[in-house]
């Protein structure tokens, strides 16, 4: 399905000397206009993706169309409808914001007059136009990242890369990103490509997920679907009494299958769903066990990766002994 | 040509910019080569005594040191540069528009050289007030700008070939005082013909800085010296020629872009 501003994966792979695999035969669609999330711990392979995507590595083997492009043949055509915001947000710290669009633009063909109107919308947009004539120097890690965003949008391109886009931000500047990312998918159209390793991140943007780990594609499908197909929330119930909590397993064992659960409590997996919940309070309190917790786990991108991966995404990232991203910079 | 044109002229406007914007950058291309000269033309005057020296004042020998000085910390501005745009991963953003290679390297020079102009500008100007005479007259010191900035490009293009090779701005900043042991190998201090040590005057005579040094310093001391300049001149655009091109090459390999 290759249109004008989607994205088309197969087989790709991209090794580094000593023959790691950094991607190791990816195959994806990113349909135009939506927010594709690129999940993975830390070295899955998501940044050495997005440099061959991106063109700034050539594929091992395999194919990559981006914008009906092939990324490897016609890398020119293909730079000129991208635009890309990198993990490092490589900015020029003695150089403004503004002059940062006269650079950017003026490299892609931009009239200066063209490129000065250009940074004036853009700096709008992201919330920089006090900021634009102060160094990038003095510019927060929000303030950065922001800028960042804009200059990849400066030659209007239709489809874009975000590698990492908050990593390291506060909460705040984090919403506000994604409320700028999220604008620009829905009022103009753009295609975004984004990785991350933050669940909340994937949740909450991407129209659909792919899960990386280890080069490998393990998961992909919406937010929902994902959670859908391994999940199933789970209640767990803590007897105020700890003598009860025999008690208490019976009469959840009527809900569902056993789960794991803290040591003082008990869980099962919700057969029928999250609309059990009152029938569970009625059966607990028929029963005369009085429970001190009552939480019901609703089914997280987290719980997808360990099921597909037999480990948790956080800290999974600590557990790779090879860091293929790190080598993916072409440093 | 055009388009390759707009976009060296873009990148030059950033490194002078850039440039500018650094006085630790500055003030030390400046100030050092100048107090250098201060130290050695009040503690080695005695040697115009030895028979032989081509001038009665060590200054007018010693004036064409801080024009090399001033070229090695070209090199060096100009190699970092470039390295740290290859370390932060600006490169990548400069990768991700139609830019030419050749723009960048050509570019990126700019801060570098001009500040090495900016220098010459004011060892010429300390020179002339501190009592030297150039024997080539006011044309001549016009001259020995030029030269002095050839120079500079000379050793930026090394700076930008260490830059390309290794990709490190430590790299870079440590071929500094490997360079700074060839100037004191070289005529720099001393005229080729009174070198009393065989292997030193031997290693003086193969070393292109000597050429260099001895270009610039027949302005001052000579006059009019044709074959003087075309050997500075020469092993300056050469220099230049070579390491360029092996820069080029290696910027093409490392930006492998598609």
């Amino acid at each position: 399905m290759t249109t004008d501003n989607g994205i088309e994966v197969r087989g790709l792979v991209r090794a580094f000397k000593g023959g790691i695999r950094a991607v190791d035969g990816i195959d994806l669609d990113v349909r135009p206009g939506e927010i594709y999330g690129f999940l993975g711990p830390n070295g899955a392979g998501k940044s050495t993706t997005v440099h061959v995507l991106t063109t700034l590595l050539p594929p091992t083997a395999g194919t990559a169309r981006v914008a009906g492009f092939d990324v490897a043949t016609d890398g020119p055509a293909v730079r000129r409808r991208i635009g890309a915001a990198l993990q490092e947000a490589a900015l020029d710290a003695f150089l403004t914001g503004r002059e940062h669009f006269d650079l950017q633009g003026g490299l892609h063909g931009l009239s200066r007059a063209d490129r000065a109107a250009r940074a004036d919308e853009l700096l709008a947009r992201v919330g920089l136009t006090e900021a634009a004539d102060r160094k990038v120097g003095g510019y927060s890690g929000g303030m950065k990242r922001r800028l960042d965003l804009a200059l990849a949008l400066v030659h209007r391109p239709t489809i874009l890369f975000l590698d990492e886009p908050t990593t390291g931000l506060d909460p705040q500047s984090r919403s506000a990103l994604w409320e700028e990312v999220g604008r620009l998918a829905a009022d103009d159209g753009v295609t975004v490509f984004l990785t991350t390793q933050y669940l909340e991140e994937a949740d909450v943007l991407a129209d659909r997920v792919g899960i990386i780990d280890r080069g490998k594609l393990v998961a992909e499908g919406t937010p929902e679907a994902l959670k859908g197909e391994i999940g199933v929330s789970t209640v767990e119930a803590t007897p105020a009494d700890p003598g009860r909590r025999d008690d208490a397993a019976a009469v959840l064992s009527r809900f569902g299958e056993p789960a794991a659960a803290s040591p003082k409590g008990v869980a099962v997996r919700l057969a029928g769903g999250a609309e059990a919940l009152a029938e569970i309070v009625r059966a607990l309190d028929a029963a005369d066990v009085v429970v001190s917790h009552l939480d019901l786990h609703q089914p997280s991108l987290d719980d997808v990766f360990l099921a597909k991966t037999g480990r948790s995404l956080e800290g999974a990232g600590a557990a790779a002994d090879a860091d293929p991203d790190a080598e993916a910079v072409p440093a | 040509m055009n388009e390759l044109l707009t976009e060296i002229g873009l990148l030059s406007r950033r490194s002078v910019r850039r440039t500018l914007r650094q006085p630790a950058l500055i003030v030390p291309t400046i100030v050092f080569p100048l107090f250098l000269l201060a130290v050695n033309a009040s503690g080695l005057d005695s040697a115009t005594k030895i028979p032989g020296f081509p001038t009665a004042s060590y200054l007018d020998f010693a004036i064409t040191v801080p024009f090399m000085q001033g070229a090695l910390f070209a090199s060096t501005t100009a190699g970092t540069e470039i390295a740290n745009d290859i370390e932060t991963g600006f490169l990548n953003r400069l990768q991700l528009t139609p830019l030419r290679g050749a723009a960048i390297l050509i570019g990126q020079m700019a801060g570098a050289v001009l500040l090495a102009l900016i220098g010459a500008v004011i060892y010429l100007a300390v020179g002339l007030l501190a009592g030297v005479t150039i024997a080539a007259g006011v044309g001549g010191a016009l001259l020995l700008l030029v030269l002095a900035v050839i120079v500079a490009i000379a050793f930026a293009s090394i700076g930008a070939l260490l830059a390309t090779r290794t990709g490190s701005s430590q790299a870079v900043q440590g071929m500094f005082p490997l360079i700074f042991v060839l100037f004191f190998l070289s005529s720099m201090s001393m005229p080729r013909n009174l070198i009393g040590v065989d292997w030193f005057r031997t290693v003086a005579t193969w070393n292109p800085i000597s050429y260099l040094v001895e270009g610039l310093r027949s302005l001052v001391i000579t006059g009019w010296d044709g074959p003087a300049l075309a050997k500075g001149f020469g092993a300056a655009l050469a220099i230049t020629v070579l390491a360029g091109a092996a820069a080029s090459a290696s910027l093409r390999t490392r930006m492998a872009r598609t």
